[in-house]
């Protein structure tokens, strides 16, 4: 029994079950009628632009089976881009191209593809391979995004991601995700990424997880976690929280990237975000959506963004943290 | 926003179904468990006559419920005859007709009688009271008054003089008197017309003995009398009082057993046979005769391989319980939500050992096969379609392997939902190419855990004779369902998943 632990533990830190997430939150605050808003990138892109949030570049669409014949057409000229469909979930069905040799297409791993290959990864995304439900898809071609470069030393290949979950419209828990070689490069945790949590007042690291168990370092560059620290962490919170306006969802995960030239841009956002992340802040979502359930509607994004802030700062474990910086 | 109304529409649903439960084990006596036995008699009544040519009509009398017997289903088979069931001052009566009945004329009746043991329960008999009038010629007059009086200064109410009169007719006490009435009157009339004149209303019944395997027999003449509202049956031969145990009376009102219009030399002949079945099936065949009113609104009412359908539809709630417990309770991950059912379904038809050796050969089977398909480049729907294909070949091919092999179980691997396993292996073949094989085995594992545990629900003789027999079992199942689609707390998996949290 020594890896089982007991209710009565979990209830004390807090920690919130698959089936309380799906009820309590997910089945009050997410109105089914909104979902295509999240579920479908594609719809999630073109409201973003509309509401003034950055999205990675748009290179094109493929709708049809006809299409995928001319997606080379398309791609030329990119020396890089992402291949997603718009109903995916879970990272799954999205291809990476991170250079263009010739006539061949490499992965970050480094594994060579023809146009035959990503011409069969298409068409299975139009399929609906990927999709929820099997329904047929609409392939993304977007643009590579050029990640900040201060966070290479905390990566293996793929572009570390920032989550936040986000609730009426306040931030209340955020995590970095790192690639990893036991992740294959993609950012899932349960695929072996290493989940960092990221305090909500100050965007620093507070604890770093992979596989469910503590890390204090990255597994494949060696990079201690504690360092990690997010620029223009203010922005990317309010940026987050701008997205319970734009969809309507009130228990939203929202996806962020770093670009370097961008900032803080939207990839994704997920109308059931995962549990994860309170193993990753070695901390239960329970008191901060209390705490939020109590707070009138109509407060205006910086102000939820600084009430946040100033309710959920936390000492990290990874360092001495001397300071909190003040809420904005 | 208030929970009451779901809880009262669970509560409502839990109160229904056990309340359905409980009437249909009171007023049906469906047992609660599957194993009792109960003892059936099957009954056949074969009449003969000859027809004169002309128009001929058949009357026969029909047994009914009675204390200690229920009549459980009735047939006749009776080719170029119009049949109607009367229902005359309490007696049941069969009434045949046809315009031109000639030759040998043949009609059965066959009866399921299931033996109970509510003895005590009044009959419903009707209580003739009525005394008959009672005319005697000469000499005979005389005689009838003398064995009457003998019979009554020895006797001291109904029963006892009722007792005495016969044994005035018996063999080493026979008086003058009764032999002399005996040459002209048959015995059991004679003695129902003594105890009238002596003021005890009285009627001669017919009984059939019941005793297994015997063929050709005939009805048996019981004496009965009535004193005070209570009616007691005498043997008109010894005068033993009481009904004994296997007799089933077949005509009860004092009326004429058979009786045909319209023919000759008509006789009738009893052939019987006793069987021992779960009581389930007796009650099966019970309700099937009762009126299906909303309340024991019953499936049982169906031709039996409609029934047989329904036993497996009313199991396939259990294991999507088990399913929903699996995963709500235990967190447990399976490929596509209701396909362990499925599976579990198929384990029914196929017995378990076979089942998983079955499954996994075709799965297993089947991973390599569209490993090869996705290098193909298909699409979707005719990749899955090839699958199908596959799966169907795969099944046949080891079908007639097994069946060369000389290993029948083999053969029934055919009860896989074919369609079904092909969405398995498209499924887990995405999964080993997205996320590993170790993900496929769990996923795959949690399946096949959730499908025995569906399976050794959905065989269990207790769970499939409840479900089967007590509709009100699907309202509690639907109650626990709705409640634990409520549950918020967490899942037992989540006990380990989250342990290294509360660590620190």
């Amino acid at each position: 029994m020594r890896n089982w632990t007991s209710p009565g533990k979990l209830k004390a830190k807090g920690i919130i079950g698959m089936n309380r997430r799906n009820i309590r939150y997910i089945g009050r605050y997410n109105d089914r009628r909104l979902y295509p808003l999240v579920d479908d990138k594609l719809k999630t892109k073109l409201l973003a632009q509309e509401y003034g949030i950055t999205t990675p570049g748009l290179i094109g669409t493929v709708t049809t089976q006809f299409g995928v014949q001319h997606i080379a057409e398309m791609l030329a000229g990119h020396n890089g881009f992402v291949i997603k469909p718009a109903k995916g979930s879970g990272g799954k069905g999205i291809l990476v191209i991170e250079k263009v040799v010739g006539k061949h297409f490499l992965k970050p791993s480094g594994a060579e593809l023809d146009i035959e290959d990503v011409e069969r990864h298409v068409s299975n995304i139009l399929s609906g391979l990927y999709s929820l439900g099997g329904s047929p898809d609409v392939a993304l071609v977007e643009a590579l995004i050029n990640f900040d470069t201060s966070f290479a030393e905390y990566t293996y290949e793929g572009v570390p991601d920032i989550r936040v979950i986000v609730f009426k419209g306040y931030p209340v828990m955020a995590m970095m995700r790192l690639s990893t070689a036991a992740s294959d490069g993609k950012a899932n945790l349960h695929q072996g990424a290493v989940g960092v949590g990221i305090d909500i007042a100050s965007g620093r690291a507070v604890r770093g997880v992979q596989f469910d168990r503590s890390r204090t370092d990255h597994p494949d560059t060696g990079h201690e976690l504690s360092s990690l620290h997010i620029n223009g962490w203010t922005k990317l919170l309010e940026l987050a929280s701008g997205c319970y306006e734009m969809t309507g969802l009130g228990y939203l995960g929202t996806d962020m990237v770093l670009d370097r030239d961008h900032g803080p841009m939207l990839l994704e956002l997920n109308a059931r975000p995962g549990l994860a992340i309170q193993m990753a802040n070695g901390e239960g979502l329970r008191s901060r959506l209390d705490l939020i359930e109590r707070q009138p509607e109509g407060v205006p994004v910086a102000e939820r963004v600084a009430f946040s802030q100033q309710h959920f700062a936390r000492q990290g474990e990874l360092q001495v943290e001397k300071e909190v910086p003040a809420a904005v | 926003m208030s929970r009451l109304p779901f809880y009262l529409i669970v509560a409502l649903l839990m109160v229904a179904g056990i309340a359905m439960s409980i009437h249909r084990h009171v007023q049906f006596e469906v047992p609660w468990t599957p194993g009792e036995q109960r003892q059936v008699w099957e009954i056949e009544a074969q009449v003969i006559f000859d027809g004169n040519g002309g128009p001929a009509k058949v009357d026969m009398a029909l047994p009914s419920s009675q204390p200690g017997f229920r009549v459980l289903t009735e047939h006749t088979a009776s080719p170029g005859y119009g049949l109607s069931f009367l229902q005359e001052a309490g007696a049941r009566r069969a009434e045949w007709s046809t315009r031109e009945a000639t030759g040998d004329q043949r009609l059965y009746y066959s009866a399921q009688v299931l033996v109970t043991d509510d003895l005590r329960k009044a009959s419903e008999a009707p209580a003739v009271t009525k005394l008959q009038e009672v005319a005697w010629e000469r000499p005979y007059d005389t005689a009838a008054e003398q064995v009457i009086s003998e019979a009554w200064s020895h006797s001291s109410d109904a029963s006892t003089f009722t007792r005495e009169l016969i044994s005035e007719f018996t063999d080493e006490r026979q008086g003058e008197n009764a032999r002399l009435l005996l040459t002209q009157f048959d015995r059991v009339p004679l003695l129902v017309r003594l105890l009238n004149q002596a003021g005890v209303p009285a009627q001669e019944v017919s009984g059939l003995m019941l005793e297994d395997g015997r063929r050709r027999q005939s009805l048996t003449s019981w004496l009965q009398i009535y004193d005070d509202g209570r009616q007691m049956l005498f043997d008109p031969a010894t005068g033993v009082q009481g009904r004994p145990d296997n007799l089933l009376m077949w005509e009860n009102a004092g009326q004429a057993v058979l009786e045909v219009e319209g023919g000759s030399n008509s006789r009738i002949s009893f052939s019987m046979l006793s069987r021992n079945q779960p009581a389930a099936a007796a009650v099966r065949s019970q309700l099937a005769e009762d009126n299906d009113t909303l309340l024991n609104f019953s499936i049982h009412s169906l031709p039996l391989e409609e029934q047989a359908l329904f036993q497996t539809i009313l199991l396939i709630p259990i294991g999507a319980l088990v399913v929903v417990i699996l995963r709500v309770l235990v967190g447990l991950k399976t490929s596509g939500t209701f396909m362990p059912v499925l599976i579990a379904l198929a384990f029914i038809q196929t017995s378990l050992l076979t089942g998983l050796v079955g499954f996994l050969l075709v799965v297993a089977t089947g991973l390599v096969i569209r490993s090869y398909l996705s290098h193909l480049n298909l699409l979707l729907v005719a990749r899955v379609t090839a699958v199908i294909i596959t799966v169907i070949a795969i099944i046949s091919i080891f079908t007639v392997v097994s069946y060369r092999m000389g290993l029948n179980a083999g053969l029934t691997i055919t009860f896989f939902p074919m369609i079904i396993l092909s969405w398995t292996i498209e499924r887990m073949s995405i999964l080993w190419e997205e996320e590993g094989p170790k993900e496929v085995i769990k996923q795959g594992g949690g399946s096949l855990i959730t499908a025995v545990l569906a399976y050794l629900a959905m065989n269990n003789p207790w769970i499939r004779h409840i479900t089967f027999n007590f509709l009100g079992v699907q309202l509690i199942l639907m109650a626990m369902i709705l409640l634990l689609g409520n549950y918020t707390g967490y899942r037992l998996l989540e006990l380990r998943r989250f342990k290294p949290v509360t660590e620190d």
